[in-house]
């Protein structure tokens, strides 16, 4: 019984854990949306920065992804 | 993983959508050890034979006016190249056979691991922990033989002001140590992810097989997301072998000048 509700601990703290992911997916939208605003305004200057476009999007989205290895480590390792 | 969990009574194509990501012997059921031919030796196989036609026979013919298949290797070639040189400048260029090596591997894994009824080797964070632990040992090695105990600067933010800078250099420290999971995870989670939604709605799509009435409606818009997502995940899987690669140059610059 106990076992039980460790588990159904560790399952509700999975999908919790997953909420992180929407903060990582709003942090890429903003990464994206303000490259594409300044791209509009000057198109010639925004083609040299693709690369600082993705390194930001990586490290937006590196905090998503330790949410996700919470949940791993909850469905698979508690 | 799921093999057990459903009887073979019920029709269609019941399948888990995980059960793609499990290492199976190539020959016989035994264990796996650790000189068992397995699928992930097969697919790593292939991926490496696959960089060896394009690279090595595509470009055999040395053409002035290159070929299909060699304009593509050269393409790649320039790509990479002209990457390292921007991210990490004219000393990186040492590094670039390891870099070529790094993103030729990731994309090609990713790209044979697209085709139906294959295996994603990158969708393992075991393979995936492996090339990041290389990227980082390497970059660690190369600025403490560069710099010396210099490569330290790296930490202590000179451009801060003083009582911050023992606080900044707390959470450095920490960011350094969590490139290794957050660059390795980034692949094996996107890959892994990418499949297990495709396997999810190709699990809908026989619907029409057990009831024709809501069938007429789940299959074929599961057959249409199916289409979608693949053709998201052929974007993924160039995307994520690019980001691979460019933190790894971005890493590298910060060994190769550790100076803020």
């Amino acid at each position: 019984m106990e076992g039980d509700i460790v588990q159904m601990g560790a399952y509700i703290g999975a999908g919790l854990a997953c909420m992180g992911m929407g903060g990582a997916a709003v942090g890429v939208g903003n990464v994206a949306g303000n490259f594409l605003a300044g791209a509009l305004r000057n198109p010639s200057a925004a083609g040299g920065q693709t690369a600082t476009l993705f390194i930001g999007i990586a490290f937006a989205e590196a905090l998503g992804i330790f949410s996700f290895l919470v949940a791993l480590l909850l469905m698979f390792a508690v | 993983m799921a093999t057990d969990a459903h009887g073979a009574a019920e029709p269609g194509l019941v399948f888990h959508p995980m059960d793609q990501f499990m290492v199976k012997p190539l020959f016989g059921d035994g264990a796996v050890g650790i000189f068992t031919l397995t699928n992930v030796t097969l697919w790593m196989a292939l991926t490496v034979a696959a960089i060896f036609a394009l690279l090595v026979m595509g470009t055999a013919g040395r053409a002035t006016i290159p070929s299909r298949t060699q304009s593509i290797a050269e393409l790649a070639y320039d790509f990479v190249r002209k990457m390292v040189e921007d991210v990490a400048g004219k000393d990186g260029l040492k590094f670039f056979p390891y870099i070529m090596t790094l993103f030729l591997f990731i994309l090609f894994a990713n790209m044979l691991g697209l085709l139906p009824m294959a295996f994603t080797t990158t969708s393992h964070i075991a393979v995936t922990a492996v090339l990041a632990m290389m990227v980082f040992l390497t970059v660690t090695i190369v600025g403490f033989v560069r710099h010396g105990a210099g490569f330290l600067s790296l930490f202590w933010v000179s451009s801060a002001p003083l009582p911050l800078r023992p606080v900044l250099a707390l959470i450095e420290v920490i960011s350094y140590f969590v490139r290794p999971v957050s660059h390795s995870i980034r692949l094996a989670g996107n890959m892994m992810a990418g499949h297990a939604v495709v396997k999810v709605f190709a699990a809908f799509a026989p619907m029409i097989v057990i009831s024709t009435g809501i069938g007429l409606l789940v299959t074929p818009l599961s057959i249409l997301a199916i289409a979608t997502i693949y053709a998201l995940e052929l974007l993924v899987a160039f995307i994520q072998a690019y980001v691979f690669t460019i933190l790894t140059c971005v890493y590298l610059k910060d060994a190769l000048h550790p100076h803020h």
